[in-house]
């Protein structure tokens, strides 16, 4: 069975006939070609295939394409700044060596994000706890804290364009 | 000013953070197919039969294939021969998650369709899924070649007899080093297209060369079509340097079906098939004096190879006997160890890979000694310590010859951290008051052998060579090219050797690029792994740049009409030395370099091109001294670490940010293997922890902060001085974990409790001693 769904990606309207079981990460990764989200389970625990769904951190391996008609999604390919600079999180990355083989990256970015929009100014404790859905294997998390934090410390942080 | 030593960003990062990066999932190519396995579920029966009728009658399904599709074929490489994996298979299934059959089909979700309606008809045969239920009498034998379930069994040359009935003490312990599954964040994942002009296998893998080396030879193809490209890989930790039957059979079927074919490992298979790490159980004897000096060490290693033994997994237990003694000055030391085959998926490196378990049990034994003696294990420690003038210091084993260290100097600068006296009065305190959480302080003075190696090391893991290739390329305008054949997979290699380079060079760190990870490129390889990166490949950097620097400065002194041993350069350019007016920039000595009429006499076009081949005379020997203090809630059982202090001596450090970033990721997997991870089965060997759901991979709220520290003694075997890094981490940090917990229950009467130290086990002391 295939379904109609349209949904704006990054700020552009994409709509395509689905299998009604297509998962919304394998609807950005191989409809659309935007790899920049990846799996890494099939649990919903690691997180690498966080995106925002009309501003919320969700998990594309468990969401449906078709569920989602008419929503918004932000993913990493949409989180630098309308300038093209990275935006506050995505250099809080690069400053501070939040990321080693980058797998997990896209990931803990989008949910850095939907945490910063809601606490902009989190103490380490309310990161670990925000990011306990997203696993990284590689960096043992503490410069991931300090990103968050590098960004939370620098809100309006812009390189002057694109990078 | 030096880029060796400095916080320098990574050049990786602004494609990883904006999802520009490209890891082999990510390539599509026209046609591509998908490949999906059906593994068993049994861990040890008899193939009745496979009905694969349903599953091709799917529409869209390409392929299906069992053993009997590939009856001609040889095992998968890297096996033992005659214990080795079939690339399906054949008759009997040693394990769950071993593959059974494949499918091919238009997409991921009908070739996973397909799979669901393949039936495997299998008569369960008895399964032993521990050591101790493949080596008890009568138990069913895997591989009926070997006759029984050991496959090398190496006694003591001299069991110690006497130095142990003279010794003033002695203790024994029975430690077991729990089975992990590396876990990288990306699973196994290849893409396979053979087509006429031969084969490319995309792979997410440590050592494309090697691979393409292998697969090449497997298939009888030549080298020169046979093209292997790893990509941004996401993780590997040791567990992508081995082959799997997945890389074998998408090139196949590539072949087979004119298509290229990706397989995309999930999650569940990826934690039975992808191969697991530690899998140990150690049988230790130390005999001492009153004073905790330490006169004899025994320690017999039992390996869990799983179903299929392989080269690396047989190496496993050398390394760790090799580093028994750790950083001590042992008078005699005897070792053993033996290779058991178990129902349960195959045994291969993980970070560390054997040298985790050595530490582990020498510093388990240290506060052993410093729990019956009743001396303080930091004292124990200094004690027993290789003093710094004893290098180079020759141990029981061959293959390690320590070159360098300061061990008592990293324990001085730990302890400047580490508020030790206060600590233990804070532990006495809490004892006594019943709400209070006890207390622990745990320490590890950690050695580990890495920066592999020296010329005939990774030959006996079935490597073509121990060196790294390095290939510095400057092109016209002055910019350079490094291609090296050490893939990385995360380490952040492209940023740690073009400040290398650009040191060597005299080129600006932002005009050096750095590529690798693909054999049609890259001159040669061996790979990324044991810590070898910069040791190794670094060293062949520095060596080459070293090389095209002395022949940009011939030519710069030819153009400058001056002798070449005048030339000194800055700003990227080049002066005759006291004459600052006279220079000639880089980027005109480079255009200039591939113009024969503008070059010194004897000089050719190209001069500015060098491939190393970079040999190291020994392996490295990363050390350090590492504390933890736990809290324990008497409650839950619950083991918090309220603090992690880290001292390690990885010789000279190229990008500090860099080696912290290493450091963290060892430890946190270290600490993780201490108090979280464990692959478990069932007497009947079926996986206990075979999601997310169940093996317990940290996040960030499980782990602790960290503070760091250092000392350096340069590594004697490189010109850099450096000793690698990557996985000290992880060889440090579960003693210092576990020696804490078994502190703060000490007054219990505990003198061990086995990895993963997890609430219940804790509890039921608690309990216990109620």
């Amino acid at each position: 069975m295939t379904i109609r769904t349209a949904i704006t990606v990054n700020g552009k309207d994409t709509s395509r006939e689905v299998e009604a079981r297509t998962l919304l990460v394998h609807y950005l990764r191989e409809e659309l070609g935007l790899t920049g989200t990846h799996v890494g389970c099939d649990t919903s625990n690691c997180g690498a295939c966080t995106v925002l769904l009309d501003g919320e951190a969700v998990k594309s391996c468990t969401v449906f394409a078709a569920q989602i008609h008419d929503c918004n999604i932000t993913t990493i390919e949409g989180a630098a700044q309308a300038d093209g600079s990275f935006s506050p999180i995505q250099e809080g990355f690069r400053q501070e060596h939040g990321l080693q083989c980058g797998y997990c990256t896209p990931g803990m970015i989008m949910a850095s994000t939907a945490l910063l929009t809601e606490n902009p100014n989190p103490t380490e404790e309310e990161i670990r706890h925000a990011l306990e859905g997203n696993l990284c294997r590689c960096t043992g998390y503490e410069m991931i804290v300090n990103a968050v934090r590098w960004a939370a410390e620098h809100p309006n942080f812009t390189s002057g364009g694109a990078k | 000013m030096s880029l060796v030593g400095a916080r320098v960003l990574r050049k990786e990062d602004p494609n990883l953070i904006t999802g520009n990066g490209q890891y082999v999932d990510d390539l599509q190519p026209a046609g591509c197919t998908a490949m999906v396995f059906v593994r068993s579920t049994e861990a040890h029966a008899k193939i009745r039969s496979i009905d694969t009728a349903e599953a091709l009658a799917l529409p869209g399904v390409l392929a299906v294939w069992t053993s009997a599709n590939i009856v001609q074929l040889a095992n998968c490489p890297g096996g033992l021969p005659g214990l080795d994996q079939p690339l399906l298979a054949k008759d009997v299934v040693r394990f769950v998650g071993e593959g059974v059959a494949v499918v091919v089909a238009t997409d991921r979700y009908i070739a996973a369709d397909a799979a669901e309606l393949i039936v495997v008809d299998y008569e369960p045969l008895p399964a032993v899924a521990s050591l101790s239920a493949a080596m008890a009498p009568g138990a069913v034998v895997l591989h009926e070649v070997l006759g029984g379930n050991t496959v090398h069994f190496q006694d003591f040359e001299n069991p110690l007899n006497e130095a142990f009935a003279a010794a003033p003490r002695t203790a024994s312990m029975h430690i077991v080093n729990n089975r992990c599954a590396p876990s990288p964040i990306e699973p196994n994942v290849c893409l396979a297209d053979w087509g006429r002009s031969g084969l490319t296998l995309w792979a997410a893998f440590q050592a494309p060369h090697h691979l393409r080396n292998t697969i090449a030879q497997y298939f009888g193809i030549p080298q020169d079509s046979t093209r292997v490209v790893a990509p941004d890989v996401g993780g590997g930790f040791g567990a992508k340097i081995n082959f799997v039957p997945e890389f074998f059979l998408t090139a196949l079927l590539s072949k087979e079906i004119g298509r290229p074919v990706k397989y995309t490992q999930t999650r569940s298979e990826c934690l039975v098939a992808m191969l697991h790490g530690r899998a140990q159980e150690h049988d230790a004897s130390v005999a001492f004096d009153n004073d905790g000096r330490i006169l004899a060490l025994k320690l017999t290693v039992t390996q869990d190879q799983g179903a299929y033994p392989n080269g690396t997994g047989m190496g496993l237990p050398v390394l760790t006997t090799a580093m028994a003694a750790g950083c001590y000055r042992i008078p005699a030391v005897a070792i053993s160890w033996r290779n058991v085959v178990t129902n349960t998926t195959p045994v291969a490196a993980y970070r560390g890979a054997g040298r985790p378990e050595a530490s582990y049990t020498i510093e388990r034994l240290i506060d052993l000694i410093a729990d019956e003696t009743g001396v303080d294990p930091v004292e124990v420690r200094r004690r027993n310590f290789i003093p710094v003038d004893a290098f180079p210091y020759a141990t029981h084993s061959p293959l390690a010859m320590y070159d360098s260290g300061n061990f008592a100097g990293a324990l001085d600068e730990l302890l400047k951290h580490v508020n030790y006296d206060d600590l233990k009065k804070e532990q006495e305190k809490r004892r006594q008051d019943p709400a209070a959480k006890l207390l622990g302080i745990g320490f590890s003075s950690w050695l580990e052998i890495a920066g592999f190696g020296p010329p005939g090391s990774l030959e006996a893991f079935g490597h073509l060579a121990s060196w790294e290739s390095a290939q510095v390329r400057i092109q016209p305008d002055g910019s350079a090219i490094i291609f090296t054949g050490a893939s990385p997979h995360g380490q952040g290699t492209v940023t740690t050797y073009a400040q290398i380079a650009a040191d060597e060079l005299g080129i600006d760190f932002d005009r050096i690029s750095v590529k690798h990870g693909d054999t049609a490129v890259v001159p040669q390889g061996i790979g990324t792994m044991g810590s070898r990166a910069v040791a190794v490949g670094g060293e062949g950097v520095k060596t080459a740049s070293g090389r095209v620097y002395e022949n940009a400065k011939r030519i710069a002194a030819h153009l400058l009409e001056a002798s070449a041993e005048d030339i000194i350069i800055e700003d990227e350019k080049f002066f005759v030395k006291g004459t600052p007016a006279r220079s000639v920039p880089w980027s005109e000595v480079a255009w200039k370099s591939f113009q024969p009429l503008e070059l010194p006499g004897g000089m050719e076009p190209g001069a500015l091109d060098s491939t190393v081949f970079q040999q190291v005379p020994n392996f490295s020997f990363p050390s350090g001294a590492y504390c933890c203090v736990v809290e324990i809630d008497r409650e839950t059982g619950g083991v918090n670490i309220v603090n992690m202090y880290l001292v390690d001596d990885c010789g000279t450090v190229i990008n500090p940010l860099l080696v912290e970033g290493q450091v963290h990721g060892g430890v946190a997997q270290g600490i993780a293997q201490a108090l979280y991870e464990h692959m478990l089965y069932d007497p009947s060997g079926v996986p206990r922890t075979s999601t997310f759901m169940d093996y317990l991979v940290p996040a960030a709220s499980d782990l602790p902060g960290y503070v760091t520290g250092r000392i350096n003694t340069p590594n004697p075997s490189n010109t850099l001085g450096a000793k690698g890094v990557g996985e000290s981490g992880s060889v440090g940090a579960p003693p210092a974990v576990v020696n804490a917990v078994v502190d703060a229950l000490s007054h219990l009467g505990v003198k061990h409790i086995d990895m993963p130290v997890t609430p219940i086990k804790v509890w039921n002391i608690l309990e216990g001693a109620k």
